[in-house]
């Protein structure tokens, strides 16, 4: 099927839009700034007067420029993002504006603590939520994202090693289900991987563990509820065993969503856990950040915490900043500049207050509902990975396409064309051509039943055969259609530079060298 | 609720379908012994007005920078955010999607990452950037770890110039890995030599432009040295707006360039979230942390965009990446290339000029009171000088007059009793010439 063309380009609401260096009007710019009070400049011999290359653009053409950009995207606003493991729930804009209070936004990280005791109790405070939900003793507030948090309660861990001699403890265990970041943080922090393997209910084999474990071993990473969408129903007896071999049980909290006001983690036994506020607390995910990874650690593991520290000061509070000193004194010192995510920590606070201990609950039973719902209205065409009950994910392996030519990547990207983001492919790589769906609590029956119906209806195509030209021929309607990946990867092109006549010896290129 | 679309029909016709009695049974994995201990002392839900209050009177407590003169600095900058960029960056479309998994359906976002990307390597000067990093600390730590992959050496050395949470984080990042971070003592003066202790186990050499405490410095020899011995040089820039007006990195011979993109990616927001830059050498690519947006074409042959060469990543690498970065800092790197294009290439030159030039203001006015030494001779926005009493509580004074009278450099460094007297000052275009003269009556008054 071939679309009709335009002069332009466009295709209706969907406008072809230029990298701003091809709109360049030199000298323009969509900033007027005051005058500069007269001064003799103190630049040393450090001033320049290269030109840079920045395009000039006027204020309506940057606002045209990003909107129709934004219009490009598929967003949760816009519709169904199944994205499994990634949590892609409603973003409130409650929590937006509330970060965006002066008292939050326009405050300095190295203000005098008599003038930022509000930002301290904020920090306080959803720490104070994070601690009473998983029943932990401490949280620690500094990473910047999940992979970030694991690092800090893998740091926590060699230090609470190293600090009672056991400092020749060099081996972490990952489940082969667990996603890339666990094996990566673990090298990171100095530690060899093993791989520990899934048994075929989608779980973390025991008795394969048990052999693992030994006095080489510092940790074990699992994430729970898995990314095969299951709750480790083990996890007691693993962390005894694991505590038993005198290692630390770090759990990946990326599905805390499933489980929160549930139960406390706690009384799992785990040591350390990170919690990704973009995706648990429905702090937006911005294109692909920021996030927050707050990791709450267990007493043995709290003294160890990086810097800096809110502290409870009568009324009042301080900010312990510099390990060695005060709360700090075993503390392994500082990842991140400033006082973490900040701006994410109030949205993710005004989202705690706003569902309150009764609506997380009803959140996670709402968003295990719609997971175990698309579990059962879509095993009818699909195969289920595992049985059920899942948690907040169920995950579909590709037997059901099985003698058809057509591949989970074809599925998702004919559901592109049915106006749904495709769950998460190929992921957990211990199911075959696995299709992840996420569908949150904060979808609609309505939602579902469409979805549902689009999927059906797909999966019925491909069993049927001779749909296999459609389904390689998907997505039609987007706004690109499939995009030639390995020709990105062999000849890459990471930035733009201007054609040759353009370059008049002030390109960039030249600049760089 | 007002977040949760299902009702109590909705449900109980879902549960049919699955043919489960209730949610609870849902959680039948769950060990009963965790959900019958599970109780929790936390508050119900609460109206929309109801947070605003709670959350209003919180934020009533800090003295924000807008309701008092500010001269803060030190990695975090005050500048003016155009009420364009911040609507567009709340466009739900940005503001609500993920990172681009699925490019036909996200050539908004990684269009727009491949202008970022574009963007910091022009006014860095270098050949390729990636779409962003956690923030300048922890972008400085992967720039020492990157720099130990391309030289296969273990050490690195980190000026006394350079931000004390870069070095910090570097540190604490790098004693995981058993590699030898030396930082040397602050250096206010500007006078440490550090050609003099490079070494041939050096992987890298890390500075700043401008320095912690203002200095302009030409790195070129440095850099020279360091190539001569096989080492990199890493130089780190916490106010990129400076790259406007001074000699950008690339032409001292710098290899890697970090730096936090804060100061033009909206509100301070105590300090987070930021955006880590990260750009280097083409040659240096696969050894690079991050996400990478390339260009591509569809099967209509249109331009496009992807993310690729992921093979340096996590989630096909696993322990073999180049680091464990997924979740990078998207959202703050569209309103750092956002307020770049609004800016354009004369608006940012104009934008650095007149930080300058209040600099400048300020420098001519504080060093005629009495006692008081300005540090750096050449500086962009910010400078310290040396106070004939201890700085921290001159501040205090001062906030208690309701200024925010720069950093104490103390804050920093509670083992180094020489740096006590020490005051960091910056001024922006968000100062004035009258908060400039509240600030020098204000501290004539406490210095007296």
């Amino acid at each position: 099927m071939t679309m009709p063309t335009t002069v332009s380009g466009n295709r209706g609401l969907q406008l072809e839009q230029n990298l701003i260096f091809e709109q360049d009007t030199p000298g323009m710019t969509a900033v007027d700034l005051p005058a500069a009070p007269k001064v003799i400049e103190r630049l040393g011999d450090m001033k320049s007067t290269r030109r840079i290359g920045l395009p000039g653009m006027s204020e309506p053409d940057v606002v045209r420029h990003y909107t129709r950009l934004s219009q490009k995207n598929y967003s949760i606003d816009s519709g169904f993002y199944p994205l499994g493991s990634c949590t892609m729930k409603h973003n409130p804009r409650l929590n937006e504006k509330m970060a965006r209070l002066p008292g939050f936004a326009d405050v300095h990280p190295f203000q005098p603590v008599s003038t930022i005791q509000g930002a301290l109790e904020l920090i306080d405070t959803c720490a104070a939520w994070l601690k009473e939900l998983t029943g932990m003793a401490a949280v620690a507030m500094s990473p910047a994202a999940g992979a970030h948090g694991e690092l800090c309660g893998l740091m926590c861990i060699k230090s609470a090693h190293e600090a009672n001699g056991q400092g020749h403890r060099k081996i972490v265990l990952v489940p082969e289900s667990a996603h890339g970041t666990n094996p990566a943080t673990a090298a990171l922090c100095g530690y060899a991987v093993e791989a520990i393997p899934a048994n075929a209910e989608g779980r973390v084999d025991v008795a394969a563990l048990r052999q693992h474990l030994r006095p080489e071993i510092a940790a074990v990473m699992i994430t729970n509820p898995n990314t095969c969408g299951l709750f480790e129903r083990d996890c007691i007896e693993i962390a005894d065993a694991v505590h038993e071999a005198g290692a630390y049980f770090y759990m990946d909290g990326a599905n805390y969503n499933a489980i929160v006001g549930r139960l406390r983690i706690a009384d799992l036994g785990v040591d350390a856990m990170h919690i990704n506020l973009h995706k648990t607390f429905s702090t937006p995910h911005g294109g692909g950040g920021p996030g927050a990874g707050p990791t709450v650690l267990s007493p043995k593991l709290a003294p160890f915490a990086p810097v800096p520290q809110v502290v409870k000061i009568g009324a009042g509070f301080d900010s312990e900043e510099h390990a060695g000193f005060g709360t700090a004194k075993q503390s392994y010192g500082r990842m991140k500049g400033y006082h973490g995510q900040f701006g994410v920590f109030v949205r993710a606070v005004s989202y705690m207050m706003a569902m309150g201990i009764d609506g997380l609950r009803q959140a996670s039973g709402d968003a295990v509902l719609n997971a175990n719902y698309l579990l059962a209205r879509l095993g009818t065409e699909m195969t289920a990975a595992f049985e059920g009950p899942c948690m907040h994910e169920a995950v579909f392996d590709d037997r059901f396409l099985k003698g058809t030519c057509v591949t989970t990547l074809d599925i998702a990207k004919a559901l592109i064309d049915e106006g749904v983001h495709p769950p998460t492919m190929y992921f957990p790589l211990v199911v075959h051509g696995a299709l992840l769906m996420e569908p949150t609590e904060t979808e609609s029956k309505q939602t579902l039943d469409k979805f549902i119906e689009s999927m059906l209806h797909l999966a019925r195509k491909a069993k049927a055969g001779g749909a296999e030209a459609a389904f390689k021929a998907a997505p039609m309607y987007s706004p690109r259609r499939r995009l030639d990946e390995t020709k990105a990867a062999r000849k890459p092109i990471l930035r733009w530079t201007p054609s040759e006549p353009e370059a008049n010896g002030n390109g960039a290129r030249q600049a760089a060298e | 609720m007002r977040y949760l679309p299902l009702n109590d029909t909705n449900r109980r016709e879902m549960l049919a379908a699955i043919g489960a009695g209730s949610v609870d049974e849902l959680f039948r994995d769950l060990p009963k012994a965790a959900l019958a201990s599970a109780k929790f002392k936390l508050p119900n839900t609460a109206s929309e007005i109801e947070v605003e209050r709670a959350l209003g009177v919180m934020a009533a407590k800090n003295l924000s920078c807008g309701a008092a003169p500010a001269f803060l600095g030190a990695g975090n900058y005050r500048h003016h955010t155009p009420a364009s960029m911040d609507y567009l960056i709340q466009r739900g479309e940005f503001l609500t999607a993920y990172t681009p998994y699925q490019p036909e359906i996200s050539q908004g976002t990684l269009q727009a990452i491949f202008e970022f990307q574009t963007q910091v390597a022009l006014i860095t000067g270098m050949e390729i950037a990636n779409a962003s990093m956690y923030d300048g600390a922890t972008a400085c730590a992967e720039a020492v770890a990157m720099a130990c992959r391309v030289t296969k050496r273990g050490a690195a050395l980190v000026s006394g110039q350079v931000h004390p949470h870069y070095r910090d984080t570097t540190q604490t990042t790098m004693k995981f890995l058993d590699i030898a971070v030396e930082c040397l003592a602050p250096d206010p003066a500007g006078i440490e030599d550090l050609i003099g202790r490079i070494t041939p186990e050096l992987a890298c050499v890390v500075v700043q432009t401008p320095g912690f405490f203002g200095h302009l410095k030409d790195h070129t020899t440095l850099a020279e040295a360091c190539h001569k011995a096989g080492a990199l040089l890493v130089v780190c820039v916490t106010e990129p707006v400076a790259l406007g007006l001074i000699k950008p990195p690339c032409q001292m011979g710098a290899d890697i360039v970090v730096g936090e993109g804060q100061s033009l990616a909206g509100p301070m927001s105590f300090g987070g979230p930021g955006v880590g830059l990260f750009a280097t050498r083409e040659k240096f690519l696969r050894q690079m942390p991050g996400r990478l947006c390339g260009e591509t074409t569809d099967e209509d042959g249109r331009r496009g965009w992807v993310l690729t060469l992921s093979t340096r990543e996590q989630h096909i690498r696993r322990e073999k990446a180049t680091s464990n970065i997924c979740t990078n800092s998207g959202l703050i790197a569209l309103a750092f290339s956002t307020h770049m294009t609004l800016l354009g290439e004369a608006g940012f030159t104009r934008l650095a000029q007149l930080n300058h030039a209040m600099a400048v203001a300020l420098a001519e006015k504080v060093e005629k009171i009495p006692g008081v030494k300005l540090l750096p001779s050449a500086f962009f926005n910010e400078f310290a000088v040396v106070l004939p009493k201890p700085a921290a509580p001159v501040v205090e004074e001062l906030a208690k007059r309701k200024i925010l009278g720069g950093v104490p450099v103390s804050r920093f460094y509670p083992t180094y009793p020489e740096v006590a007297n020490l005051l960091l000052l910056c001024a922006t275009e968000t100062n004035t010439i009258a908060d400039i003269d509240t600030l020098v009556g204000a501290l004539k008054e406490v210095l007296s």
